[in-house]
């Protein structure tokens, strides 16, 4: 799995609420959430990102709520994959189990500006910064993690061993 | 390898003798919980991936709490999706209007959590019931439709910072004191992906709404979970309202921990979580020209009894500050009961606030109390971060019930009286 795309620059602990705020959260339709993605930080966010591009985040990215709504309308806007310092569990977490690519690597996140190119290979975690021409290898998920994601998600990689066993 | 006492409750649950940090195990789940925000979603995925039964209609508890009574038509159609799921699967603890609470305040009152439970629930500040002595944590709606599914959850075992309690709070605090002063002291990553061990003589001080307050809390910094031992206090609690039989488990007193804290109690001071982060504290006493237009209390980390009668004590005969809005929100339906049947609400009406039924609603930003351009507000809540209750230009201050109502009677941030 590749991504290939501009960069938008986030801050640390970038939280579930900025990401989607509550108010909106009367709905769970995902199209309808993802027009509000990021707007209490960056209204201009939903106007400018592309299929493929990519969030670069410091400590902490999703801290908050537990609210699956926030990687879900990440997702949902075309983001191909958030590369933060850390993340916070819960979002660390649904992340996954929505299948939403996420790789931390703090040394990247420090040389990557807003707006650089990018590419990210998923499976192997190396970052190519096409505009510096640096590259960067984050740690890949355990293979017990790599499963659900190449499973399609918790629940599909579930149904999948339950309808094995039956 | 000794272990603590969240990989103990984790080993009993996945079925083994051990557990180590970093270890991914499956855990069999007591107790799955949902709201009406993320049980919408996690039906949505439950139907999806075509299950059609859940594991045990006994062990899912779905509370409708956050925009109840409904604020709007979206809101319904939401809550509506709740209720028909709960009927379709004859769900035991589906809590609708009239008998509803604030999830993490009703849980345990309602004895559906007990000692050595291992919890999941689709709301991050599940963690709460670590207080009673559980292992319990926030998960995502796509995690509650595999818990209500199969009953079971993956977890990777945390590693655990141990915070030695010592001494006993002064009268003007309580656990929510505590519990700023440690997300102060470590910050909001300061225990990302581990364990909270709150242990040490000072902790038989504590009450249980205290507890639940602070284990509430834990999530703010980061934390997989908060948990405290079981005690006499935690017996009391559970003591002919647990549905189940509590199991204890005690930490290994060669128990391996990242590092130890020891907080003496008697230290605390009224404590104020300035905008945006909850790790921007500052004692009260030192923000008393802040001037406030609306005081929240309530929520799941401060709508308990306890937390009634500190406001009460305050505002009783008293008068809420012109141009401040008082809201006062009581977590369940029994404590609404209980502050009618001991005359606080009709204190609270005296004193010029308002009175509602159980609601997350001015938490989050929902409803029942949102902020214009440039309002503040403190609250007895817990996140502060930038539009959490309303407009990205108004701040909410995070504090006690006591130091809320003592700033609800000035208009301005106030420590409350020492004595």
């Amino acid at each position: 799995m590749k991504t290939e795309g501009k960069v938008f620059r986030y801050q640390d602990n970038v939280d579930t609420d900025v990401i989607i705020p509550a108010r909106y959260l009367n709905t769970s339709n995902a199209q309808e959430l993802a027009a509000h993605c990021m707007e209490d930080i960056d209204k201009e966010f939903v106007h400018n990102v592309q299929n493929g591009d990519i969030i670069v985040a410091g400590w902490n990215f999703g801290c908050g709520s537990s609210r699956e709504h926030a990687p879900l309308v990440i997702k949902t806007c075309g983001v191909g994959c958030v590369i933060a310092k850390s993340f916070a569990r819960i979002f660390y977490r649904n992340a996954i189990n929505i299948g939403l690519a996420i790789l931390e690597c703090p040394e990247a996140v420090d040389e990557i500006n807003a707006n650089d190119e990018i590419s990210v290979n998923f499976d192997t975690g190396e970052i190519i910064n096409k505009t510096t021409g640096k590259e960067y290898r984050s740690q890949p998920f355990p293979p017990f993690i790599q499963n659900i994601i190449k499973g399609g998600g918790l629940l599909a990689s579930l149904k999948e061993s339950e309808d094995t066993n039956e | 390898m000794a272990m603590t006492m969240t990989q103990k409750i984790l080993a009993h649950h996945a079925g083994v003798d051990k557990v180590v940090p970093g270890q991914l195990i499956n855990a069999k789940l007591d107790i799955v919980l949902g709201n009406d925000i993320t049980t919408p979603v996690a039906i949505n995925e439950f139907k999806k991936s075509g299950f059609n039964s859940v594991f045990d209609k006994d062990r899912i508890a779905i509370v409708l709490d956050h925009f109840v009574p409904n604020k709007d038509i979206k809101a319904a159609e939401q809550s509506k999706a709740c209720r028909e799921f709960a009927c379709e699967h004859c769900v035991s603890h589906f809590y609708d209007v009239g008998k509803m609470g604030i999830e993490h305040a009703l849980l345990p009152e309602q004895g559906i959590v007990t000692a050595g439970d291992c919890i999941i629930g689709a709301d991050s500040h599940t963690c709460t019931y670590g207080a009673i002595g559980a292992f319990s944590t926030g998960v995502g709606s796509t995690d509650m439709a595999a818990g209500m599914a199969t009953g079971m959850a993956w977890f990777k075992v945390p590693s655990a910072i141990r915070f030695e309690l010592t001494g006993k709070l002064p009268e003007n605090c309580s656990g929510k004191d505590v519990i700023l002063t440690i997300i102060g002291m470590i910050g909001v990553d300061g225990a990302l992906y581990k364990s909270m061990e709150f242990t040490g003589e000072g902790i038989k001080t504590l009450s249980m709404d205290d507890r639940l307050c602070i284990c509430n809390m834990a999530i703010e910094a980061g934390a997989k979970n908060g948990i405290f031992p079981v005690d006499e206090i935690t017996m009391a609690y559970l003591n002919g309202r647990a549905k189940r039989e509590p199991v204890i488990y005690e930490a290994d007193p060669d128990a391996e921990y990242e590092k130890t804290i020891v907080i003496d109690l008697s230290k605390i001071v009224p404590t104020v979580s300035c905008p945006h982060l909850p790790e921007n504290t500052r004692p009260a006493k030192e923000l008393s020209d802040i001037k406030i237009d609306q005081v929240v209390i309530g929520s799941c980390t401060n709508g308990r009894m306890e937390d009634m009668k500190a406001a009460y004590e305050i505002l009783n005969g008293k008068k809420v500050a012109d141009g401040v809005r008082c809201i006062i929100i009581p977590a369940t339906m029994q404590i609404m009961k209980d502050c009618i049947e001991k005359g606080y609400a009709t204190a609270f009406i005296d004193a010029g606030a308002v009175f509602s039924t159980p609601t997350c609603g001015p938490c989050l930003g929902g409803y029942m109390g949102i902020l214009a351009e440039g309002e503040r507000c403190i609250s007895t809540t817990n996140r502060n971060f930038v539009g959490r209750m309303g407009h990205t230009k108004s701040e909410v201050y995070l504090a006690s019930p006591k130091t809320a109502a003592t700033s609800a009677l000035t208009g301005y941030i106030t420590a409350p009286a020492e004595d």
